[in-house]
């Protein structure tokens, strides 16, 4: 680890948030270097998805920082932290469900438009020339999940492993630098996990993406994450490089009881 | 050609082929009486109930107010129909007098809707529903008490009884008389009507087709997601919202012109839920619907009037009937065996050919 040599493209440090009396995640600190696979796994009720609400301004925290790329993103809005460079999937998926694949995918793109509202009610060139990008773009997109066959189909007409991967290709459509993944394979056959590891692995390479995830398959886990932070009860219990993580007798003692 | 943009084409070309034919009968002199009384007034609940389903359909956002905007329409372009009309020193043509006055009406309707729209749609949940129920019967109560008289010194303004003019008032002329209401001049017709129609159609399905409509419709189904990916969600809503408010008020310029005597009482809580139930059974977020609905609901008790007393209990079993043939499994499946149906095929099948040279654009 030459910490000294990459900086972080994500780093949290001392995050904590309080909600009433209960300090859900209690001094967290964290750094995702650019390029990585890190994972954040813990037992049920550790806190990791307020991490990711926290990441992602959802809820803003009661005391600590946030810096993505060296800038603090602390405290700011969904919207604004989104257009930073973060994006996310859900732990219960949340697809636009009563829209088309294809929409879904160009809803994420909409901030890589510049056509404003008058232009696309007046129809003028910009309109065409913008839409007819972004479709053509969202179709890759779909393609490398396996999705342009159901392009027209309603998002919540798709079978479950689909609904997560069209979630993952609606946040990649929003052009992040960091991706968070909440429980990507949760609902998952072991095959459809196994296809999974394989997509996310093909995302980094493709898009040279640093990707952060939440996971209880430890299958995955130990499949493709090359870092962990162990959280138990807001806390952190154990972070390094995988193998180590796993191996560590507090971290055994957390997840299987004394 | 794309699916949604062919079902627009679809239904835009329906609906002005329906209303283009039946102003062109309506001025042969080939429809009686009642019906052509009714046809105006169809075309501006089609107006309203297309407006009220973009902020029910598709913002997803309950409305009980819509009848507020209408008033704010009427009441503003009637106004200022009545000003131009009757200032000595002004001369406009009235065409042009009538556009200004439908132009200010949906402009007056579209402020109102950011005042709202700016606190109400910074909350979730169903304060939309509250606060315009509310602005509604503000709305009505306020025309119901305003006074305008107008005389050789300008404007004069009277809140629930008329103003008192000076001495030397000359060719005094009351333009709004508190609950009697107002008097605009007749200048709506069924052209009119449909071509403002129309453009109003018009106007929404780009919105929709966009990434505007877009951007709605996703808040709309999941607020989270849509901020996670990036989206302002309080300024598409106030957008939506605003777009909603100023089409209402446009359709409520043409109401005051196009009835002789305008009161604010026409414009109560009973008309809000009267468009609302045109857009709900029409089908949330589908513009046809809401046009094929208005057009049903909207005639059948009229139609219906020599049966008496029966009239209401007959809406409320077609208001039911048509609830049933929206939703029940039954019906969907048989849409779809119709739809798949040698016949209907076969006229699909004639227009394959195009689909083809067309296709291809997405």
């Amino acid at each position: 680890m030459n910490e000294q040599n990459t900086a972080p493209i994500l780093e949290v440090r001392e995050l904590s948030i309080q909600f009433g009396g209960l300090r859900a995640v209690d001094g967290l600190n964290m750094r995702v270097k650019k390029g990585q696979l890190y994972g954040l796994i813990g037992p049920n009720g550790a806190g990791k998805t307020t991490v990711f609400n926290m990441l992602t301004g959802v809820y803003k925290p009661t005391s600590g920082g946030i810096f993505l790329d060296g800038v603090s993103i602390t405290g700011k809005s969904p919207v604004e932290i989104n257009k930073s460079g973060i994006a996310r999937t859900f732990q219960n998926i949340r697809l636009f469900k009563a829209m088309s694949v294809l929409d879904n995918v160009k809803v994420g793109m909409q901030n890589q438009t510049k056509y404003t509202t008058i232009e696309g009610i007046l129809r003028l060139p910009r309109y065409f020339k913008e839409e007819k990008q972004m479709t053509e773009k969202a179709i890759e997109l779909l393609k490398v999940f396996e999705l342009d066959g159901e392009q027209a189909a309603l998002a919540a007409n798709l079978p479950y492993g689909k609904q997560r991967k069209l979630e993952i290709a609606r946040a990649l459509a929003t052009n992040p630098k960091l991706l968070l993944l909440d429980e990507p394979a949760a609902g998952m056959n072991p095959n459809e996990t196994a296809e999974l590891m394989e997509t996310i692995r093909f995302v980094r390479e493709k898009f040279d993406m640093t990707i952060l995830l939440i996971e209880h398959d430890m299958k995955l886990v130990v499949g493709i994450c090359e870092e962990l932070t162990v959280l138990n009860f807001g806390q952190e219990l154990a972070q390094g490089e995988t193998s180590a993580v796993l191996n560590d007798p507090k971290v055994i003692t957390a997840y299987l009881g004394d | 050609m794309r699916k949604q943009t062919k079902n627009n084409l679809i239904t835009f070309i329906g609906t002005a082929v329906v209303f283009f034919g039946l102003a062109a009968l309506s001025q042969a002199g080939q429809l009686n009486n009642k019906i052509n009384g009714m046809l105006v007034l169809i075309g501006i609940y089609v107006i309203l109930a297309v407006s009220l389903n973009l902020t029910v359909g598709v913002l997803g956002e309950l409305s009980l107010g819509h009848a507020g905007f209408w008033c704010i329409g009427a009441y503003v372009s009637g106004t200022v129909s009545l000003i131009l009309q009757n200032s000595p020193n002004v001369a406009v043509p009235d065409w042009l007098r009538f556009t200004a006055a439908l132009i200010a009406g949906g402009i007056a309707a579209a402020v109102f809707g950011v005042l709202i729209g700016i606190p109400v749609l910074r909350l979730r949940g169903d304060y939309l529903a509250i606060v315009t129920l509310g602005f509604g019967e503000i709305m009505k109560s306020l025309a119901n008490n305003i006074y305008l008289v107008m005389d050789n010194n300008g404007l004069h303004f009277g809140f629930t009884q008329a103003p008192e003019l000076a001495e030397n008032s000359e060719g005094a002329k009351e333009l709004l008389r508190g609950p009697i209401g107002m008097s605009a001049p007749q200048d709506t017709n069924i052209w009119i009507v449909t071509v403002v129609l129309l453009i109003c159609l018009a106007v929404l399905m780009m919105f929709i087709d966009s990434k505007s409509g877009r951007a709605c419709m996703a808040v709309r189904d999941n607020y989270i997601a849509a901020q996670s990916v990036g989206i302002n969600v309080t300024k598409f809503r106030l957008m939506a919202f605003t777009i909603s408010a100023a089409i209402a008020g446009i359709a409520g310029g043409l109401y005051s012109h196009s009835i002789s005597l305008l009161a604010a009482k026409t414009f109560d809580y009973n008309k809000s839920i009267l468009i609302l139930v045109f857009v709900v059974l029409g089908g949330l977020g589908s513009l046809r619907g809401s046009i094929i609905a208005t057009i049903i609901l909207y005639a059948l008790p009229e139609l219906f009037r020599e049966v008496g007393q029966y009239r209401m209990l007959i809406y409320a079993i077609v208001l039911i009937g048509m609830m049933i043939f929206n939703n029940a499994p039954f019906f969907i499946q048989l849409r779809e065996r119709i739809g798949a149906s040698a016949p209907v095929q076969r006229i699909k099948g004639m227009f394959k050919r195009d689909k083809k040279t067309a296709g291809g654009a997405e």
